[in-house]
């Protein structure tokens, strides 16, 4: 069935490409711009002089500190989440006892809570552990909000292996350990990655709790150190500019290269 | 050789089968212990102790000071907290009319057939590998009244360029940067939903000679309900408790009428250091977000998901 040319479409895409080019365009041109042209031209011209000095300034400066900071704390959050996730899925999924049908209601109640309600507790919390100001202070409350969101996503994938296979291992005498770590973990590897793109999304741009549990230099992360850009009395914009490409680089990267993957992840959806 | 190895396999699995028979039991609750342990610490248990904090008068340094109710009886007079809802009710219903649109038309048109959809949509989604901070950020600097955009053009055109210096301006300026960085979010959500729509439907609506607009409204829209449903929590939830944007762009400016409430809870805790006026808000918020989250939930039937994912 052929259609008509959708005129409405014609008409609001290119709208909205140039919507969505605009920010990009200031971005992308200012960051290669020298501060002078830049306050001389305005952001929408193009600059009068080039200069890749702004990266230098960034890349010699504080901020590489602060994404090796923001990377360790990603990929800690990520892992202490699914080390924490991943067998109580497994205990949600495959035992046979109320409690394990309990521990899923419960853990599902926890995507109603969001996290800007509770900064105030947490902060109680972490002071009283003794957790202020150390990576701790970030990585805890990010993997246990996280939980309730690996558990949903990746107990649909587990549920979706067939009985037999089970079976078959419990057969060959395999122990209830074995039959997680060789059945259940291998055949639930996709939904496992698209979580672990959520969280890592997450924890990479996470802001407000770097920004009120610590304030030390050393756990200063990207977003916060953004953020301490613009309270500067003279904010340098062209370097501010670098300073946010790449913040976003290894997400770029992976929207170029592993687009179906970090949209997937992005929406906390299973990608197959 | 090979028949003493079959021989001697077998006999292990039998042996192993023998235990294999209480292993067949499944993994025991012990298995999600430490999960629930470190969820209820950090996820639970701060519902109970923002109520606690709420009972008390703290700076956030020294240990805090029981107060009874005093925070509580003092709620009426916080100041700007009456203006911060209305303010926060005005981006709320704003936002859901800029981004739901948005949004939806985004979605549906990423799921169609067009031959530019491929670029357009890698133009489209580039928004959403920046975090909220860097969008707020990038915004804050392009609404600046001398360097910015509007900044540009009062030089060019004459005027002032301070967006940000009104309240339209700053309101548009909000729902502006919602439209940019959110509302692509939405339209991937879409996009996933639509594309499962079968095209059956589409052919017999034509067939019964509903053109574009009419297969949108009665075929397209109908089959999005339950995820339009899900984005709407997603917004609402979002305008009862996020503050980020605001607290970078506009910092509750110009004069305070951009302050909305969860931003002046933020602002209560950890500008004034009054933490317990701050818990108090909080708590507002979690029952206004909470609760609209479980109506919205049981409405639509998503309390269900559990039954529906034990059918797989």
């Amino acid at each position: 069935m052929k259609q008509k040319p959708n005129v409405v479409a014609g008409v609001l895409t290119p709208l909205w490409l140039l919507f969505t080019l605009i920010p990009v365009y200031v971005v992308v041109i200012g960051s290669i711009a020298t501060a002078q042209s830049f306050r001389k031209g305005g952001p929408l011209s193009w600059p009068e002089d080039l200069t890749a000095g702004n990266y230098g300034n960034i890349i010699t400066g504080e901020f590489p500190l602060y994404m090796a900071t923001t990377m360790g704390i990603a990929l800690m959050t990520v892992g202490l989440n699914l080390l924490l996730s991943l067998p109580a899925t497994y205990a949600v999924v495959r035992g046979k006892s109320q409690a394990t049908r309990r521990v899923f209601r419960i853990i599902l109640l926890g995507l109603a809570i969001p996290s800007q309600t509770v900064l105030i507790p947490l902060f109680w919390i972490i002071r009283s552990l003794g957790l202020y100001d150390s990576v701790w202070a970030i990585v805890l409350p990010q993997a246990a909000f996280g939980i309730p969101m690996t558990v949903l996503i990746v107990s649909s994938g587990m549920r979706s292996i067939v009985n037999e296979l089970y079976d078959a291992m419990i057969v060959d005498g395999a122990t209830v350990t074995q039959r997680f770590l060789r059945l259940a973990l291998p055949l639930s590897k996709s939904p496992i990655a698209t979580v672990s793109i959520f969280h890592f999304l997450g924890a990479w741009n996470s802001f407000l709790f770097p920004l009120i549990f610590t304030h030390s230099k050393e756990m200063t992360v990207m977003t916060v150190g953004l953020y301490k850009f613009i309270g500067a009395y003279d904010v340098d914009y062209p370097s501010l500019f670098a300073a946010v490409l790449l913040s976003a680089f290894p997400l770029l990267l992976m929207y170029i290269f592993a687009r179906r993957w970090l949209l997937a992840g992005l929406m906390g959806m299973s990608g197959r | 050789m090979s028949k003493l190895v079959t021989r001697l396999t077998s006999a292990r699995r039998q042996a192993k089968a023998g235990r294999g028979r209480q292993a067949a039991l499944g993994p025991s609750v012990m298995w999600a212990i430490p999960a629930v342990v470190i969820y209820a610490l950090f996820a639970l248990a701060p519902i109970l102790v923002v109520v606690a904090i709420s009972f008390t008068s703290w700076d956030g340094v020294r240990p805090a000071k029981f107060v009874g109710l005093e925070n509580w009886i003092n709620l009426p007079h916080i100041a700007f907290l009456g203006s911060s809802v209305k303010i926060m009710l005005v981006l709320l219903v704003g936002s859901i009319l800029v981004q739901l649109p948005i949004g939806l038309l985004l979605g549906v048109w990423a799921a169609g057939p067009q031959r530019n959809r491929a670029v357009l949509c890698t133009f489209f989604f580039l928004p959403l590998v920046l975090s909220g901070v860097a969008i707020s950020i990038v915004w804050r600097q392009i609404m600046d009244a001398n360097f910015g955009i509007p900044g540009q053009f009062a030089a060019i055109f004459g005027g002032n360029g301070n967006v940000l210096g009104s309240m339209e301006g700053a309101i548009a300026t909000l729902l502006a940067i919602g439209a940019w960085g959110s509302a692509p979010f939405f339209g991937l959500v879409f996009q996933g939903a639509a594309k499962g729509i079968p095209q059956t439907l589409y052919d017999a609506a034509a067939i019964d000679g509903a053109g574009r607009f009419r297969q949108f409204f009665m075929v397209t829209l109908p089959q999005l309900r339950a995820t339009i449903v899900m984005a709407l929590i997603f917004m609402v939830v979002g305008g009862l408790t996020g503050f980020e944007t605001i607290m970078i762009v506009t910092e509750g400016g110009p004069a305070r009428k951009t302050l909305t409430t969860p931003l002046l809870m933020y602002y209560s805790a950890f500008r004034d250091y009054h933490l317990g006026e701050g818990a108090v808000i909080a708590v507002l918020l979690i029952l206004a977000a909470g609760g609209i989250a479980v109506l919205f939930a049981k409405y639509s039937g998503f309390d269900k998901m559990e039954s529906d994912l034990e059918g797989l």
